[in-house]
């Protein structure tokens, strides 16, 4: 393997982990941070009639294409009616049906969704309208009136313009004002001008819906005009001829009908509410992905047990421990004792915490190599001085947490959660270093490892890299390319600059 | 990739990152290991090779070969005991004589030829070697040591380490024992290292721990300027370890015997750096040389002509060394 293969391996695992923590970051939406909320919207729709004695039949037009906005959950809430969602013209269509009702009745539609920028929904291209057939002299006003805007415009966009600027005109033309003479009400006004629009073969629909502000228990429907302009939809407020939506725009319904049509009851109101709530980002994800039945979420941590969950949350960290530990050996030169070692003494530390850790290490140690020492007097074959030094270990521990614990030192108990086996194995190779190296080697791989293990736990006990790594364990691989990386680094270590200062070539 | 040391750099010094992955890794395959961790096999194939080494008197690898040990070192007074896997001097006894039923060693103490089947009976079972495996004990001819270094040395054994690269001799020290060194020829344990001019055999100044020094600290003698006797047989010695080992980055650790001249004592597969402090001067030039040498000549079968040609390198690398000292001054 030479330094190509390397850095084009690495190259790979960089790119591919990248690849995947962006994808799921920006394009499905898992959060970044541990503490996002998600700002979600419940739009509750409530439909509430008189019925007659008889079959009941309730449409309720609902929403289909909501560019900005991702759909998290939708349910209806009817007692005793049968309900089920078709598509049809200009959107979908939610209906109840039930045999016989009597007296006042409500249904609910309710549809929770959040704000997504990413979200865009492909419209279709609308065919010419027809020349709508008014009566006199509507027919002659509205001829008249589009042939003068039609001359003073250049394309669609400018026509709608010029159209909304006369409309609009605080002293408006004799056949503008003939045309909205006693047109009330955003939804009447859009449907005359759309009756105009038509008469310029231009396409154009209302687009109705409720703005997403604060607790509204009657939010009204407000109406735009959306025109096409060959290409795509643009939508208008046609009081102020403002182009675009406003972005908490939610877009219920595009069409002159009824949003509301009850067969068999009478005096029908129909009611938007609107809730704000915020919930965790991690749960906004879960609920879509299970509502597009998209696999993101089940191939991800969180389909795991929770249990299990646990495990991985701490065992994910460990290559990070393990990443800091190669910076500090080969780019810092710090020695320690074997090459997980100091990483396992960190994982120790998150149960004990950095000082008592460290106090609590130190201590077992010296008192562990102290006894070795002894036993090397005894001369014993390998594996059963390893046992002698691995029983010690373990009745040191008990007599440090019952000597603590009558001292009324809680920490002193967790001294338990130290792999005693890691202690074992640190003492041995501490003392065969002492012996063959002597004190300072031996001392310094010591510090050596306990700093590299304290700098491991600081690492592994961020946060925010924790929620990073369980939530993107992808980021594992730009970690593997780091350590690719660094396999190649030939340069000097940091300590290796003193140590051959001596022989430093100053130019 | 380099983020700092470019006075280093300059300097052509090896650091540990690069001597594993430039040169260990691609140099010493993993499979010659053993022809030099293994003391006994070692020994067999250098004496193949015709180097000399201390005479192999018996070898232990089993608790009954340990029995027969008494009657085949009945024809010798004195010899030393050593564990074939050790490292660090671990395990190893120096018998210089007899008295009575007892075995004298070398710091006076008696011991019983129970004690000593014992000893050996441990090294069988592997408590001297590193990965606690079994190990072979072996016996082999105590060396007499050369006095030419008593001036610079404190009690012990000094020896010459030199690194071989590419089976051509690139840059020696010696290592010698100081008080606080006990005795070994160990750096990590205290001995002072002096370097060796490869051209003349000459010591020049030496490295204690990882500080320069020039007077040996027991006997107060200036280290450098001594000669180093049989330069000739050692860089030649050195270079055969190569056909030996077939290490391309090899150290070879070599004595002087009062009688028989330089004895090959061990080989070392990823020998230490601090040589290059001893020398005050980096590897990578000397090994920049020796490349050089090799892309535009084939390799030289005979040692003796590549321990010649090493010389002819690296006095052209000292007087350009000198000569850009001059130029500078």
């Amino acid at each position: 393997m030479n330094n190509r293969s390397v850095h084009i391996i690495a190259f790979l695992c960089a790119v591919s982990g990248l690849a995947l923590f962006f994808y799921k970051a920006y394009r499905l939406g898992f959060p970044l941070t541990a503490d996002t909320d998600r700002t979600v919207w419940t739009i509750e729709a409530s439909l509430r009639f008189d019925a007659r004695p008889g079959p009941i039949k309730a449409e309720l037009k609902v929403p289909a294409l909501t560019s900005g906005f991702t759909t998290l959950s939708e349910n209806s809430v009817s007692g005793g009616y049968g309900f089920n969602l078709d598509y049809a013209d200009g959107g979908r269509l939610a209906r109840w049906a039930v045999r016989s009702a009597d007296g006042e009745q409500r249904l609910y539609y309710r549809v929770v969704v959040y704000a997504d920028p990413s979200v865009e929904e492909v419209d279709t291209t609308p065919p010419f309208p027809d020349i709508p057939a008014l009566d006199e002299p509507l027919r002659t006003a509205a001829t008249v009136l589009m042939q003068e805007v039609r001359e003073q415009s250049a394309d669609t966009d400018t026509l709608v313009a010029e159209l909304l600027t006369r409309v609009n005109d605080p002293t408006p033309g004799p056949n503008v004002e003939l045309l909205f003479d006693g047109l009330s009400g955003s939804l009447r006004r859009t449907q005359r001008l759309i009756e105009l629009l038509a008469f310029a073969r231009v396409p154009a629909r209302p687009l109705r819906g409720v703005l997403l502000a604060d607790e509204q228990r009657h939010a009204p429907v407000r109406t735009y005009l959306e025109v096409h302009n060959g290409v795509n939809w643009t939508v208008y407020n046609s009081r102020t001829a403002r182009q675009g939506l406003p972005s908490n725009f939610y877009p219920w319904w595009r069409g002159t009908d009824a949003l509301a049509d009850v067969q068999g009851g009478s005096a029908v109101d129909l009611n938007f509410a609107v809730r704000r709530s915020q919930l965790d980002s991690l749960d906004v994800v879960a609920q879509r992905s299970a509502a597009q039945g998209s696999a993101a979420l089940n191939f991800s941590l969180f389909g795991l047990p929770i249990q299990t969950q646990a495990v991985y949350s701490v065992l994910l960290m460990v290559p990070i421990g393990a990443l800091v530990m190669v910076v500090l050996r080969n780019f810092v030169g710090l020695q320690t004792f074997g090459t997980f070692m100091p990483v396992l003494i960190a994982i120790a530390f998150r149960e004990t915490d950095l000082l008592a850790g460290v106090i609590l290490f130190s201590l077992l140690t010296s008192l562990g190599l102290a006894i070795r020492f002894g036993l090397e007097k005894l001369r014993l074959l390998l594996v059963p001085r390893l046992t002698a030094v691995l029983i010690i270990v373990v009745i040191l521990m008990l007599a440090i947490s019952i000597l603590a614990h009558r001292l009324g030192l809680e920490t002193g108990l967790s001294v338990a959660l130290f792999p005693m086996v890691i202690i074992a194995m640190t003492i041995e190779r501490m003392s065969v270093i002492w012996e063959e190296r002597g004190a300072t080697d031996a001392i310094k791989a010591g510090v050596g490892s306990l700093l590299v293990a304290a700098f491991a736990y600081l690492v592994m006990g961020m946060d925010a890299l924790e929620h990073l790594i369980f939530t993107f364990p992808e980021l594992l691989l730009v970690v593997l390319a780091i350590v690719l990386l660094s396999g190649r680094y030939t340069g000097y270590r940091l300590l290796e600059l003193p140590r051959f200062s001596a022989l430093e070539k100053r130019r | 990739m380099r983020f700092w040391g470019f006075a280093l750099g300059r300097a052509g010094v090896l650091g540990i990152n690069e001597r594993n992955a430039g040169y260990i890794m691609p140099l010493n395959p993993r499979r010659l290991y053993p022809r030099v961790d293994d003391k006994v096999k070692t020994k067999a194939l250098a004496r193949e090779a015709g180097m000399a080494v201390p005479e192999l008197f018996f070898v232990a690898r089993s608790q009954a070969d340990a029995l027969r040990l008494p009657a085949a070192l009945s024809s010798h007074a004195s010899f030393v005991v050593k564990p074939a896997n050790g490292s660090g001097g671990d395990g190893i006894l120096v018998v210089d004589g007899r008295y009575g039923e007892h075995y004298r060693l070398i710091s006076g103490d008696l011991m019983s030829e129970t004690a000593l089947l014992h000893h050996v009976s441990n090294i069988v079972s592997g408590q001297y070697s590193l990965t606690g495996g079994p190990d072979a004990a072996l016996v082999e001819y105590r060396v007499q040591f050369d006095q030419v270094f008593d001036a610079i040395s404190f009690q012990g054994v000094p020896d010459v380490r030199i690194i071989v690269y590419k089976g051509y001799p690139a840059m020696a020290m010696v290592r010698l024992p100081t008080r606080s060194s006990g005795g070994k020829a160990n750096l990590h344990q205290g001995a002072v290292g002096a370097g060796v001019d490869i051209v003349t055999g000459l010591t020049l100044g030496a490295v204690s721990g990882n500080e320069r020094v020039n007077v040996h600290p027991d006997t107060l003698n200036a280290i450098d300027g001594n000669q180093v006797p049989h330069w000739d047989k050692l860089l030649e010695i050195s270079a055969l370890g190569y056909d030996v080992s077939e290490l391309g980055y090899l150290g070879v650790d070599m004595v002087i015997d009062r009688d028989l001249g330089p004895l090959m004592l061990e080989m070392n597969a990823r020998p230490g750096l601090n040589i290059q402090i001893a020398n005050g001067a980096g590897l990578k030039p000397r090994f920049a040389a020796i490349d050089q040498h090799l892309s535009s000549n084939a390799f030289d079968p005979d040692p003796a002509t590549r321990a010649a040609v090493s010389r002819s390198l690296m006095q052209r690398l000292n007087d350009s060394v000198l000569g850009s000292a001059a130029k500078t001054a």
